[in-house]
């Protein structure tokens, strides 16, 4: 860690968004994880896509859990709400003040700890339920803040830093992720912002459960000869599906490319989501195809990253639950306080 | 591209943008560290070392290290380099113990130097430590030269040239011989001078030409013999009104010093714009600040006389235009001429050098402009054994320029007197050190000040313009040069990339303040400027270029604006990067390479 705070003074052409703000201006504290931790480049990805978006801080609501990962937050968009949970229980507070007030944008900042471990089952509901949220799993296949065990996460068949070779299944958060109904799946690495921050933006436009699990590699415990998750690994494995790019009104992208190339997605709330085919056979709205392509792939040694599957069209938890769309801090207390009568009214329709 | 070569100096140089800028690379950077320590004394050295007169030139540099400053093109203004400097001389302890011993027994050689300006006592300093017998000759009855006869005591107390100038001559290996004009230049040859330093200044002030100047002559001032005239109390009064013409810094010499010796209608005027001006801009600054305003545009025309007295002058008033060839030209702007009334005017429109001591069959070329032929870098003239510097090189410049001949000058003299090519130039001499202390502290300030830059206090006008001595500036206290001196960004302290320890893992890219850090694939040094994390735009700025990383990209930082806070350094888990102190001292004439020659 640092003793010192980032310097305040930017480059003095630093460009700004519509809203006035400078890239800078979504930064939080200094990091305090290990130098070269991958979670770090999360935190600038997700610093670059709330202001590409023109995000005004105060209506984000942060969350995390316990870990390495779930500190991030601290590092992050300094002006906006956030909840650091008991270890494992972020989906549930995270639900619950989504259930409270849709209005703000809830990001979830997890670990492969936090979510495939001690909350997995956390997590698996979150999702089935739908919540409308961006949910980043910071994957790094290893218990850092324990130094060094094997995490869910870690490969059957890997090596820890001290040589242990790995004997359990890796829980493959994407194929849970598919599996349980979210309907905006991907997959990145910290080592590459050009593919991260789109998918960020995309993930943060997307009404319903979107979830991206980051392969993070963690400098101290998990970047030697033999592991999965390491800066060398990754990027010898990773196999892209797509380049994507969110395209939002005002700035659209006007690149060439021939014909079949790109497919535009139109999320609900009007952004688009445009994507450069990397891989022709792959179609990134049909989920049982987006599961079996990633389950052929990762059985060939590859590591499936980019947009895997879109649902253009969700529905989520609220709709779900059919509730008032007003958040409940600005409800009235006869709204929110009904009285005996409402009450006896209801338990009679029950009886 | 290719790759950044960081071994040679002058790479790492200019990223060390004041020190680059300073005729004699002074290393900046270190003396206000220096300073902001307290150490006033080691401060003082670093400067004497490298431009010999520090408490003069805290006082009346021309600094063109502050227009360079890195500080100015991250927030609004640069560091106050110069008045730090004056700090250091200010607070500085006894320090003739530390001056370079000069030796009992010479070596043999003797040199001359004429005129006792800051080149001239520059040769003589960089010399006299390895031996050498060197003979000031001065018309002035002390040294110093331009330092002494023309800047105002207002701006420079006589008793800091005194010091300066006695740290030199008065030290041994140096014989004076002032009250003595060289008349002629074969004359000194023939006294059997191994070498000849001519550093005589550019003495002759431009005159001006229009009616009415002779029928006036009694009033009319040449400005740089003027302003001698004040400083040796040959002048003590001058009349109520008075015209200064001309923009330099001469000009503005002349205003504030006439203004403190009655003047109390002074007019600067001036042929150009205000921009355009020649002076500095705070010099231009203080001048209008003590009551002088400057007008601008006005082309002398005539001079108003009566009964042989001066009364006034005429002014045309012009525009500038560019002619058919786009040069600049000044064109009468159709309005009316303007009239100045005035009692006395100076004329500090330019000065021009004349040798008419030097004869012409000796084989001593001159240029078609009347200066000397010279080798640009060894200052050596056409008759081998003579040497030029200072104003009487290249015509009139200022006095750090003139101490920076002065070393080159000195080092060709000593190369010549032991029969080397003086247009082999030694290189200078360069020192890499690590600032890691720990994981993360390093043995620089590293933090970055937001504190914008501080004014020097000044003497209020009432106080300032009674007496010609009382000097105006005050300089900074001690607690406020603290402060100013934590606004230098320490570009000295370099950062230094090694590709084989790299693992990309983009830590310094994310927590680089200024997104000075980029890793790309490579390209044309244009293009690739184009597509940075920040466009490298400044292209007076170089950018640092590594190749060898694993993905076959390169890593590419553009130096332009970066803090130099040590951040990527930090936050890098291998090493890769590095805070590396980068102190270079231009070649000095060395007494060892004199050892090792003989050996």
């Amino acid at each position: 860690m640092s003793f010192l705070p980032k310097p305040k003074l930017h480059h003095p052409r630093l460009p700004v968004n519509a809203l006035g703000f400078t890239r800078r201006d979504y930064e939080g504290a200094i990091s305090t994880l290990c130098a070269g931790c991958g979670h770090d480049s999360i935190s600038a990805a997700i610093i670059q896509a709330c202001f590409e978006l023109d995000i005004e801080p105060h209506r984000v609501a942060k969350m995390s859990g316990i870990g390495c990962s779930s500190k991030t937050p601290d590092y992050f968009l300094g002006a906006s709400h956030g909840f650091n949970s008991v270890h494992g229980r972020m989906p549930s507070v995270l639900t619950g003040a989504n259930l409270a007030n849709r209005e703000l944008l809830y990001l979830g900042v997890s670990g492969d700890g936090d979510s495939a471990s001690i909350g997995f089952g956390q997590f698996a509901h979150s999702i089935r339920r739908g919540v409308n949220m961006t949910y980043i799993v910071e994957n790094n296949g290893v218990y850092g803040l324990t130094k060094g065990q094997f995490s869910a996460t870690s490969d059957k068949g890997s090596k820890a830093k001290k040589g242990a070779i790995n004997t359990d299944e890796a829980i493959d958060l994407i194929g849970i992720a598919l599996q349980l109904g979210a309907t905006y799946v991907g997959r990145s690495f910290s080592g590459d912002k050009d593919q991260l921050v789109p998918l960020i933006k995309g993930a943060m436009r997307h009404d319903g459960p979107a979830f991206i699990d980051c392969i993070s590699p963690c400098v101290a415990f998990n970047n030697h000869e033999g592991s999965t998750k390491s800066y060398d690994f990754v990027r010898e494995h990773n196999e892209a599906m797509n380049h994507l790019d969110v395209i939002i009104g005002r700035n659209p992208i006007t690149a060439d490319y021939a014909p079949g190339e790109v497919r535009d997605v139109q999320q609900h709330d009007g952004s688009v989501l445009r994507l450069r085919k990397l891989h022709a056979e792959y179609d990134p709205t049909d989920r049982v195809g987006a599961m079996h392509h990633l389950h052929e792939r990762k059985a060939a040694g590859e590591i499936v990253t980019g947009l895997l599957y879109i649902e253009p069209d969700p529905q989520d938890l609220h709709a779900n639950l059919g509730t008032v769309a007003r958040p409940l801090n600005r409800l009235g207390d006869a709204a929110l306080v009904p009285g005996a009568a409402a009450l006896e009214k209801l338990n009679a329709s029950l009886r | 591209m290719k790759p950044t070569d960081i071994r040679n100096p002058d790479y790492f140089h200019k990223v060390v943008d004041c020190q680059w800028a300073c005729p004699a690379h002074t290393p900046v950077p270190e003396y206000i560290r220096m300073i902001a320590a307290g150490r006033y004394s080691d401060a003082y050295m670093v400067n004497w070392h490298s431009n010999v007169f520090p408490g003069v030139l805290g006082r009346t540099c021309d600094r063109p290290c502050e227009p360079a400053c890195r500080r100015g093109r991250v927030e609004e203004e640069p560091v106050a380099i110069c008045r730090l400097k004056r700090v250091a001389a200010d607070n500085k302890e006894g320090i003739l113990a530390r001056l370079t011993p000069i030796p009992e027994v010479g070596n043999g050689k003797r040199i001359a130097c004429i005129g006792a300006g800051p080149s001239s006592l520059t040769v003589a300093r960089d010399l006299a430590p390895l031996g050498y017998e060197v003979h000031v000759y001065d018309e002035q009855a002390k040294g110093g030269g331009f330092i002494r006869s023309q800047i105002p005591r207002f701006r420079l107390p006589e008793s800091v040239i005194d010091e300066e100038v006695g740290y030199i001559t008065d030290r041994g290996g140096v014989v004076t011989h002032y009250n003595q004009r060289v008349e002629s230049l074969k004359g000194l040859l023939a006294e059997g001078y191994d070498a000849v330093f001519v550093g005589a200044g550019a003495p002759r002030g431009r005159d001006l030409d229009v009616p009415g100047r002779a029928e006036a002559a009694a009033h009319i001032h040449i400005g740089i013999d003027w302003l001698s005239s004040v400083s040796f109390g040959h002048i003590e009064s001058v009349g109520k009104r008075v015209i200064v013409l001309g923009g330099g810094n001469t000009a503005m010499d002349c205003c504030r010093s006439a203004r403190r010796l009655g003047g109390e209608q002074v007019t600067v005027v001036v042929r150009s714009g205000f921009e355009e001006m020649k002076a500095s801009p705070w010099e231009k600054e203080d001048a209008q600040h003590e009551g002088i305003p400057i007008r601008n545009w006005l082309v002398p025309k005539e001079v108003l006389h009566a009964d042989g007295r001066l009364t006034g002058m005429v002014f045309e008033k012009v525009k500038a235009e560019r002619d058919a060839n786009g040069r600049r030209q000044l064109v009468n702007a159709g309005e009316p001429d303007v009239t100045i009334e005035a009692d006395e005017v100076l004329v500090a429109i330019g000065q021009e050098n004349a040798f008419p001591w030097i004869e012409k069959d000796l084989g001593l070329e001159f240029d078609r402009w009347g200066l000397p032929k010279l080798n640009e870098q060894s200052l050596q003239s056409t008759l081998p054994q003579v040497f030029f510097g200072g104003d009487a090189a290249f015509g009139p410049k200022n006095i750090i320029w003139a101490v920076a001949h002065g070393h080159e000058a000195a080092v060709s003299i000593d190369m010549f007197c032991r029969g080397e090519d003086v247009t082999v130039r030694p290189p200078p001499e360069v020192v890499m050190s690590s600032q890691k202390m720990g994981i993360h502290e390093w043995s620089y300030d590293s933090g970055v000040s937001l504190d914008l830059r501080f004014k020097v206090p000044h003497a209020e006008n009432e106080v300032a313009l009674r007496d010609i001595k009382t000097e105006v500036e005050l300089g900074y206290d001690r607690e406020l040069a603290y402060k100013e001196a934590q606004r230098c960004l320490n570009c000295d302290v370099q950062t230094v990339f090694v590709p084989s320890l790299c693992i990309e893992c983009d830590a310094c890219v994310d927590i680089c303040p200024v997104d000075c850090i980029t890793f790309t694939p490579d390209g044309e040094e244009a293009e690739l400027r184009d597509r940075l994390k920040m466009p490298a735009l400044n292209l007076t700025q170089e950018i640092y270029v590594a190749d060898g990383l694993k993905t076959g990209r390169v890593m590419v930082k553009d130096e332009d604006v970066c803090l130099h806070c040590g951040m990527c350094a930090e936050r890098c888990p291998t090493g890769a990067w590095d805070m590396q102190k980068f102190f270079l001292e231009t070649a000095k004439p060395k007494l060892e390479r004199v050892h090792a020659c003989q050996a």
